[in-house]
């Protein structure tokens, strides 16, 4: 419950414009005055800062469980050498290429923001691209772990079997937090109540590219260890 | 910074009741339910220490009643060894995660942080909501525990493996039970995360216009840094108890070797590695206890400074020396492995920071000691519970310095001296810091004051007995008494029954006294007389806010400009002696 109080010293600021002299969002190349389609957003945003944060502590994760594949390894009798399926570098492949139609889409989207596209076709084209692409990556992920039980590969059977699916099923759950991150960017593009802002779509493109980059050092200790 | 904050952290005042009280996305009612639950905890906590202390010196009475939470456990209210146990476990981990992690970090934390900062919320309110019920459901999913067939877990709160990992063979409790337990963890972990990245992001771009880093009080860094030394342990611990569940359910072997044979079963797990689990687990653990300090010690350097009417011989040193216990914390875990088995050499290697972390920690004692000599503190509860956290912080904190020499710690590991050590630390030290911050806050929170005499005889009552509690434990400790013991038969142990009597009645006396402070709570809430804007007469934003408790919003609708930092004492000014952080006037000569 409130009180009654007698008013406190203090100096508010009346005057809310934006005092970061950019104008507006995406990278100065919003002009100054005109129209936006996007909220305008000075430095210091912070859904940006909140990603970077998030990718640190995954990143601290991942490390804990490498060190836990070497600690693992150095104490085992038991370290029978695995044959990393096939398809994990085509999916590799899936992962690189959905980045590079991600970076594709967050220009279209910017020219869409600064009115130099008239319709939403080319960005939603990349976008749902990297949508496919990330899908197409999850599936296979998938089939690489068919491959291994169809070898009699399980979790349990080997440290080596353990790590792989640890290493994979963490990862894949991750992306595919990745890829809800990047339905909502879709959502909200489309979406004419709740318009897309600049560091919401940053903030799922730099998870993205992580998850890529992250799956990259993932398969290289991988095919190191196991 | 303005417009971002009005974008981001606004959302509309909620209406219906459950939207207000239950799932709230106000960073207030968050701190006060994360609050609740932590006061739910520490009592759920004491309760077992007391059936723990009672059963140590009286191992063959029936505890009345304790057979309808245990047939097993308790048949005709006697204890069973592996029960007593199952409660250690228990009460160490709710005292430490749902205890000394929630209150003076997610509690005062979140309902402070963003108005000392001058922010309408966190930078994440729903985030912020969730981190609050992720956490209800881990401490559901744990206290669910003392519920399934075989009772609670037994492992300790540190849950070493094999014990913890090989499943129902190796005692009562350890199927379900410590399954339970790794789920609730890891559900706690994900809630930690949660929190963590909004402290941050909340505390890196919603600060208001004016609030440079350096103008934000010393609680509001302690938060920030113990945000992110909660960032990056919770994200260890977060696979650690994922790789435990699994080699309980899945049948993996990443902490049990080969050729256990427990309870005449061979376990069917081979090539894992039990060290590999205290690594993991401690490397989260060392700076687990620097979450649950460091909080408390800026909340006590904000209550001296305001009560002392003087700021601290340095306050930048302070939060120097926060962050450098912060990084140096990652670097100690080792200590706690002194007797694993690992290399003697790697002993030296953790020893040596072990020591060098206690010197920004004597640097801290040393500013509080140096700030107060030659001050006129206030006295009121919230300040004797300030220089109680300094009397106890010291006292328990100087035998971590025997504790972190290996040659010691052989003989010391395991005993009653390491828990005395973490008991004064965190168990008293933190909590006091924890009163003194509800003493000094309760009237910013419900706009009525908490009665002073019962805060007094809180304090005086609370300090004497926690003295006499834990003090003893080091005495205990050098005389060779094991920890985890339920039972004391053995020669060298039988002539300490007595101390171990004393400290059960202090135990059982100290319980009994924090009823004063229940009642307090409860009874100041609804009767306790009206509060002043700023009964303190404290300099920080969350005392310029225009009613008690804060509007929805914190300040109004409007957005404050801080012209200086908040340790503006001492000076003459038309409030008084102090400015507060928010007024546009100069500050004049000191009176």
């Amino acid at each position: 419950m409130a009180t009654t109080l007698q008013p406190p010293q203090t100096d508010v600021e009346q005057d809310l414009r934006p005092r970061d002299g950019h104008g507006g969002g995406f990278g100065g190349l919003v002009p100054e005055r005109g129209e936006l389609r996007a909220v305008a957003e000075p430095k210091g945003e912070p859904t940006r800062t909140g990603v970077w944060v998030a990718l640190a502590a995954i990143a601290m994760s991942f490390a804990a469980l490498t060190s836990a594949l070497y600690v693992r390894e150095g104490a085992a009798t038991d370290w029978h050498h695995i044959v990393l399926p096939p398809i994990l570098w085509f999916n590799t492949l899936a992962l690189i290429a959905s980045s590079v139609t991600l970076e594709l889409a967050r220009r279209r989207v910017a020219a869409f923001m600064r009115r130099q596209e008239s319709d939403r076709a080319a960005s939603l084209l990349w976008l749902n691209a990297t949508l496919l692409l990330g899908l197409v990556f999850i599936a296979g992920q998938y089939l690489a772990w068919l491959k291994l039980r169809s070898q009699g590969l399980y979790l349990p059977t080997n440290p080596n079997s353990s790590f792989f699916y640890l290493f994979t099923g963490v990862h894949a759950i991750h992306v595919l937090g990745g890829l809800g991150g990047l339905t909502r960017v879709i959502v909200k593009f489309l979406s004419s109540r709740w318009p897309l802002r600049r560091s919401t779509m940053d903030a799922a493109s730099y998870y993205w590219h992580f998850m890529g980059l992250l799956w990259i050092y993932l398969l290289f200790i991988l095919w190191l260890k196991l | 910074m303005s417009e971002a904050a009005a974008h981001v952290a606004h959302h509309a005042p909620p209406t219906s009741f459950v939207r207000k009280h239950v799932f709230s996305l106000d960073h207030k009612v968050i701190g006060k339910q994360y609050y609740a639950l932590a006061l739910v905890a520490v009592l759920t906590g004491m309760v077992l220490s007391w059936l723990m202390r009672l059963h140590l010196v009286w191992p063959n009475a029936p505890i009345p009643g304790l057979q309808w939470l245990s047939k097993v456990g308790a048949p005709g209210g006697v204890m069973t060894p592996e029960y007593y146990l199952s409660l250690m476990t228990m009460h160490g981990t709710l005292m430490v995660f749902f205890v000394l992690t929630n209150a003076p970090f997610a509690a005062f934390g979140n309902y402070f942080l963003p108005i000392q900062i001058g922010a309408e919320d966190m930078a994440f309110p729903r985030f912020n909501m969730m981190s609050f019920w992720t956490t209800f459901v881990a401490f559901c999913i744990l206290v669910s525990a003392f519920f399934v067939g075989d009772g609670p877990p037994l492992a300790g709160w540190t849950a070493y493996a094999p014990l913890s990992a090989v499943g129902g063979d190796s005692g009562p409790g350890q199927a379900v039970g410590q399954t339970l337990w790794g789920l609730s963890i890891f559900v706690f972990c994900i809630a930690s995360l949660l929190g963590s990245l909004n402290f941050i992001s909340t505390t890196l771009d919603l600060r208001t216009k004016g609030m440079t880093l350096a103008r934000m009080p010393i609680c509001t860094w302690a938060w920030f840094i113990t945000s992110c030394i909660s960032l990056l342990a919770f994200a260890v611990l977060l696979p650690a108890c994922l790789l435990l569940v699994l080699d309980r359910v899945a049948g993996t072997s990443f902490f049990i070797p080969s050729g256990l044979n427990i309870s005449d079963h061979l376990q069917p797990h081979q090539g894992g590695s039990p060290l590999l689990w205290q690594h993991l687990f401690w490397f989260f653990g060392h700076p687990e206890v620097y979450i649950a300090i460091v909080p408390s010690m800026g909340i006590i350097s904000h209550i001296l400074i305001a009560n002392m009417r003087k700021p601290l011989l340095s306050h930048k040193i302070i939060v120097y020396c926060m962050m450098a216990i912060g990084f140096l914390s990652y670097m100690v875990w080792g200590h706690h492995m002194f007797l694993s088995g690992m290399n003697p050499f790697s002993a030296m290697v953790f020893s040596f920071p072990t020591l060098v972390i206690t010197i920004p920690a004597t640097i801290m004692t040393l500013i509080w000691l140096g700030s107060l000599y030659g001050s006129h503190l206030r006295i009121n509860s919230a300040s004797l519970f300030s220089l109680g956290f300094i009397s106890m912080f010291v006292a328990g904190g100087v035998s971590g310095f025997f504790l972190a020499q290996p040659s010691i710690d052989i003989y010391l590991h395991a005993t009653y001296f390491v828990v005395g050590h973490f008991h004064m630390v965190m168990g008293v030290a933190a909590i006091f810091g924890v009163f003194a911050g509800t003493y000094f806050w309760f009237p910013k929170m419900t706009g009525r004051m908490m009665n002073e005499t019962l805060g007094r005889w809180h304090f005086w009552l609370t300090f004497i007995g926690t003295y006499a509690i834990f003090m003893p434990f080091h005495y205990l400790g050098l005389a060779g008494n094991v920890r985890r013991y339920s039972a004391f038969t053995d020669d060298f142990l039988v002539p300490l029954i007595p101390v171990h009597k004393f400290i059960t009645y202090s135990a059982l006396f100290t319980g009994a006294v924090q009823l004063i402070f229940l009642f307090n709570l409860i009874y100041s809430r609804f009767k306790g007389p009206l509060a002043p804007a700023n009964p303190w007469e404290c300099t920080s934003l969350e005392w310029s806010t225009p009613s008690s408790p804060p509007p929805f919003d914190n300040f109004g609708g409007q957005h404050p400009v801080v012209h200086h930092d908040p340790y503006q004492y001492g000076v003459k000014s038309s409030t008084g002696d102090y400015l507060m952080q928010t007024s546009p006037e100069r500050a004049g000569e000191t009176p």
